[in-house]
């Protein structure tokens, strides 16, 4: 119980976190990654806090043996840069300068613009999906 | 059509700080990082003991999103009219883009530079990249 009640604490943070910021609007997520049009730094400011306070915040969790509700702290290894790594960040990218969004934004616009939100994740998923079938 | 937006940064930070907060609650409370697009294809795909939890996450932010867009004053005007293919195709990609490379703006971009994983550096520079080129030919076209 008590990590579902921190998981939706984590969550609404989280939420509330990319529309504040303006992550939740893909003109400004557009207008960021158009370096050619109206360009808007913000996303920039976004990352540039969200990044240090993330730094600071682990390095004090991790001086904790465990987490406070168990478990071990997740911290994947540096594996070998590799070819997946590489091109799915490429395709990502793609992705995100097509529409605007990349997931979390994604998922807040299944409530704030139902219609873009819906035909996005319903394609996000479907990538996901295909990924997964053909992968095996 | 371009949409011009302001400069906010007072926003960005706070809400860039709340990203970090909430990232940093999910590691210090369950241990885990805060990548969204893996949390949501184990949460919808499975098989995972922990599908419970980050169904409540995920349901959360997008709640939380809506509650703060329409009660909290910070509402933006939506476009109107976005061509659905650019949707379509933009959602396959990042859906089977970071699936294959694992992670996305928050995986990579938050948590794993956080972390100064090579790996997390690396893929971030790369969308980063790829995403200016992608929305720069999209708006107008090959300029070169």
């Amino acid at each position: 119980m008590k990590r579902l009640v921190l998981a939706a604490l984590a969550g609404a943070l989280f939420g509330a976190g990319l529309v504040i910021s303006g992550m939740s609007n893909p003109n400004k997520v557009l207008n960021f990654l158009d370096v050619l049009g109206p360009w808007d730094a913000s996303l920039l400011v976004v990352m540039m806090v969200a990044v240090p306070v993330t730094a600071i915040g682990f390095k004090l969790a991790w001086r904790q043996s465990a987490p406070v509700c168990g478990g071990a702290f997740q911290n994947p290894p540096g594996r070998h840069i590799d070819g997946r790594l590489l091109g799915g960040a490429a395709m990502f990218g793609v992705g995100w300068g097509l529409a605007g969004y990349c997931p979390g934004p994604a998922l807040t616009a299944l409530a704030i613009a139902p219609r873009e939100g819906l035909i996005f994740v319903g394609a996000m998923l479907a990538g996901g999906l295909l990924f997964k079938v053909t992968q095996k | 059509m371009i949409e011009a937006t302001e400069f906010t940064p007072l926003q960005a930070a706070l809400g860039g700080a709340l990203i970090g907060v909430a990232a940093v609650t999910l590691m210090w409370s369950l241990g885990k990082i805060a990548g969204i697009s893996g949390l949501l294809r184990s949460a919808v795909f499975g098989p995972d003991a922990d599908r419970a939890w980050k169904g409540v996450f995920l349901a959360m932010l997008v709640v939380s999103a809506w509650l703060v867009f329409r009660f909290g004053g910070f509402g933006f005007e939506l476009r109107q009219g976005f061509p659905a293919w650019q949707l379509v195709s933009g959602g396959l990609l990042v859906g089977y883009g970071t699936a294959l490379g694992s992670g996305c703006t928050s995986g990579h971009g938050v948590c794993g530079i956080a972390r100064l994983s090579m790996r997390s550096i690396l893929a971030t520079a790369l969308f980063m990249a790829s995403g200016i080129v992608s929305a720069v030919v999209i708006r107008h076209g090959l300029v070169l």
